[in-house]
C-alpha cells in the first residue's frame, strides 16, 4: 500500500507541466553543443556548400554546387549503390532479427550468457569488423582457404570476390553482423513486454503457428521492427569506415564519395562533397522521422517499448 | 536441446569473425593455401609494442585521452538533460527530444565538413580540443538518451526528504541524485567514451593527420597490408569495448546495452 502511495505521487510529480524555461535551463549544456557544434557544422555546411568559400576566391551565393552534384553522373550511381546496399542490408538483417527474437524468447529468454554474446557485436567498432571480414571473406582470406583445403575450388581465382566486389557482399556480412542484435533486441523488448496472453487466446481458437504470427506477434512488433529499421537504414546509409575499406572504387557508396570529393586537392570539388554530405544528412533526417512517427503511433496504441 | 542448438549458433555467427583475427595476430608466416598459421609468433606483438612502440603508444594514449574527455563532458551535460527529459513534463519536450537525436544518426562525415573551416579560421582545427569537440556532438547526446532512461525510473522524493532536513541543492545532488544514479552515469560514461573510441573519420577531418588516434593508425595499417599487425591492433582497439560490455553487463543488465553503433 505504501509503495503505491508513492509511485502515485511521483507520478503526478512527472505530469505536472513543469516551466520550460526552468527545463531549458537544465539542458542548456546539451543543447549548446548540439545547436552550436552539430547545428552550426550542418549550416556552416550549407554555406559552403551553396559557394561561400572566400579561400578559393567565392564569396557570392550559388546553387552551382547542388546543381552540378545532382548532374553528376557518378553521383547518382554513387546514391543507387548506396540505396540499393542500405536496403538489402536493413531488410536481410531485419529478417533474420525477426526469427531471432522469437527464438530467443521461446529458448533462451533467461540466459544470461547467450544474451551477453548476442551484445558483443553492440560494442564492436565497425572498424573492426570490417577488418575481420577482409580477413575472411577476401581471395586470400579464411573461407577461400578452406574451401580450397576441402577440394572445392582449385585456387584463389575461383574463389568468388566478396570484398571490394560489385555486389557489396563484404559490407552486406560487416553490417549485418553488427545490426541483427541491435533490431532483435528492439523486438525481444515488446515481445517480452507483450507477454503471452494473445497467443494463448489465438492457439485456444486453433490458429496454427503461421497465422499466430501472421495475425498476432508480427503486429504487435511491427512498429518496433520498423523504427529500428529506420535507424540501421539510416545508419548504413551515412557511415563511412565499413564501405570505405570493403566497397570497390566505382562506384562508390555516397559518403566514400563526399569525403573523396571534399579532400580532393581541386578545392572546388571542395563544395560539391559537403553538398553531397547534406544530401546523406536530409535522407537520414527523413528517415529517423519515419522511425519517431512510428513509434508515436505505437505509443498511442499501446505496444511500444 | 533446441537450447543448446540457438545458443551455439548464436555464439559461432558472434563469435567467427574473430577467429581470423586471432589467427592473424599470432602467426609468424602464413602463406595461402595454408588453413593456419604454418609458423606461430608473437611477431605482430613485438611489432606492435616494440618497434613500433613509440607510435602505438602515442596513438593509444591520444585515443585514450580524446575518449575520456569527451566522456567527461558527455556526462556534465547529460546528466541535467537526462533529468528533465526523464522526469519531468513540459512544453516542447517532443521538439527538444528530436533535436538532441538527430547527431546521434546524423553521419559525424556532415558535421566535421562543415565544420572544418569555421576550426581552422579559429585556431583549433588539427589540435586535441577540435576533435573533442567534433567527438562531442556524436557523444553527449549518447549520453543524455542513456540518463533519460535512468531518470525514468529515478524517485525524486528521496531528494525532498533531503531537502526537509537542510540540505542544500548542492548536498542533494552530491549526496542523493548522484549516489542513485551512479549505475548510470557510469554507463553513460562507457558509452560516450566507446562511442568517441571508434570514431574515425571526424577525427581524420577535424585532425588532419595531426591528432594520430587508434582507428587512423589502423587504416593506415590497412592500406600498409601487414596482416598480423594490423590484426594485433585490431584487437587492442576492441579490447574496451569487450571490457565496457562486461562492466556495464554487472551495472545494469541488458536493456540499457541496445543502441551502441
Amino acid at each position: 500500500m505504501m509503495t503505491k502511495q508513492t509511485t502515485a505521487v511521483s507520478e503526478a510529480r512527472t505530469r505536472t507541466l513543469q516551466r520550460p524555461a526552468a527545463m531549458i535551463g537544465l539542458m542548456a549544456p546539451a543543447l549548446a553543443v548540439v545547436a552550436v557544434l552539430f547545428g552550426g557544422g550542418l549550416a556552416l555546411g550549407l554555406v559552403q556548400s551553396l559557394g561561400h568559400l572566400p579561400a578559393a576566391g567565392m564569396s557570392s551565393l550559388t546553387l552551382d554546387h547542388f546543381t552540378h552534384v545532382l548532374a553528376d553522373p557518378d553521383f547518382f550511381r554513387s546514391l543507387g549503390l548506396t540505396l540499393y546496399l542500405s536496403l538489402t542490408s536493413t531488410l536481410i538483417a531485419t529478417a533474420i532479427s525477426v526469427s531471432a527474437a522469437l527464438a530467443f524468447n521461446a529458448l533462451a529468454g533467461r540466459s544470461r550468457v547467450i544474451q551477453f554474446i548476442f551484445q558483443i557485436p553492440l560494442t564492436v567498432p565497425h572498424l573492426v569488423i570490417a577488418v575481420a571480414v577482409v580477413f575472411m571473406l577476401a581471395p586470400n582470406g579464411l573461407l577461400s582457404r578452406l574451401l580450397l583445403n576441402l577440394g572445392l575450388i582449385d585456387s584463389s581465382a575461383a574463389f568468388p570476390l566478396l570484398v571490394n566486389d560489385r555486389w557489396g557482399f563484404g559490407i552486406m556480412a560487416a553490417y549485418i553482423w553488427k545490426e541483427v542484435p541491435f533490431i532483435t533486441l528492439m523486438i525481444l523488448a515488446v515481445l517480452r513486454g507483450a507477454g503471452s496472453e494473445l497467443l494463448d487466446v489465438g492457439r485456444t481458437l486453433k490458429a496454427g503457428r503461421w497465422q499466430c504470427f501472421r495475425h498476432i506477434t508480427l503486429p504487435i512488433i511491427f512498429p518496433s521492427l520498423g523504427a529500428a529499421g529506420l535507424i540501421v537504414f539510416a545508419y548504413t546509409f551515412g557511415a563511412f569506415e565499413v564501405p570505405y575499406l570493403l566497397g570497390q572504387t566505382y562506384p562508390m557508396m555516397l559518403p566514400v564519395w563526399a569525403y573523396k570529393s571534399y579532400s580532393d586537392v581541386d578545392l572546388l570539388s571542395r563544395p560539391e562533397g559537403i553538398a553531397a554530405g547534406l544530401v546523406i544528412a536530409a535522407v537520414v533526417t527523413a528517415a529517423i522521422a519515419m522511425a519517431q512517427g512510428l513509434t508515436q503511433a505505437a505509443r498511442r496504441r499501446g505496444v511500444a517499448l | 536441446m533446441k537450447r543448446v542448438i540457438f545458443g551455439s549458433a548464436v555464439a559461432v555467427a558472434v563469435l567467427l569473425p574473430f577467429v581470423p583475427l586471432a589467427l592473424w595476430a599470432f602467426s609468424s608466416r602464413w602463406f595461402y593455401p595454408h588453413l593456419l598459421p604454418e609458423l606461430w609468433g608473437l611477431r605482430a606483438w613485438t611489432y606492435v609494442f616494440d618497434t613500433a612502440g613509440a607510435q602505438m603508444a602515442e596513438a593509444l594514449f591520444q585515443s585514450v585521452r580524446v575518449a575520456a574527455v569527451t566522456a567527461i563532458l558527455s556526462v556534465i551535460g547529460g546528466v541535467p538533460a537526462g533529468r528533465a527529459l526523464g522526469l519531468y513534463h513540459f512544453r516542447g519536450k517532443d521538439l527538444l527530444s528530436v533535436i538532441l537525436m538527430l547527431p546521434i544518426i546524423v553521419p559525424p562525415l556532415c558535421v566535421a565538413m562543415g565544420l572544418h573551416l569555421w576550426l581552422l579560421r579559429l585556431g583549433i582545427a588539427e589540435t586535441f580540443g577540435g576533435v573533442v569537440l567534433v567527438h562531442l556532438t556524436a557523444c553527449l547526446p549518447y549520453a543524455v538518451f542513456v540518463m533519460w532512461g535512468v531518470f525514468s525510473n529515478y524517485n525524486p522524493e528521496f531528494e525532498d526528504q533531503a531537502r526537509s532536513l537542510g540540505a542544500s541543492p548542492l548536498k542533494v545532488v552530491v549526496r542523493v541524485m548522484i549516489p542513485l544514479t551512479f549505475p548510470g552515469i557510469v554507463v553513460a560514461a562507457l558509452f560516450s567514451f566507446l562511442l568517441s573510441w571508434s570514431q574515425y573519420l571526424s577525427t581524420l577531418i577535424i585532425g588532419g593527420g595531426k591528432i594520430t588516434t587508434l582507428p587512423i593508425l589502423l587504416f593506415a595499417l590497412m592500406a600498409s597490408g601487414d596482416r598480423p599487425v594490423a590484426a594485433a591492433v585490431s584487437i587492442v582497439f576492441v579490447a574496451p569495448a569487450l571490457a565496457a560490455l562486461a562492466v556495464s553487463a554487472r551495472y545494469l543488465g541488458s536493456r540499457r546495452m541496445m543502441g551502441v553503433w
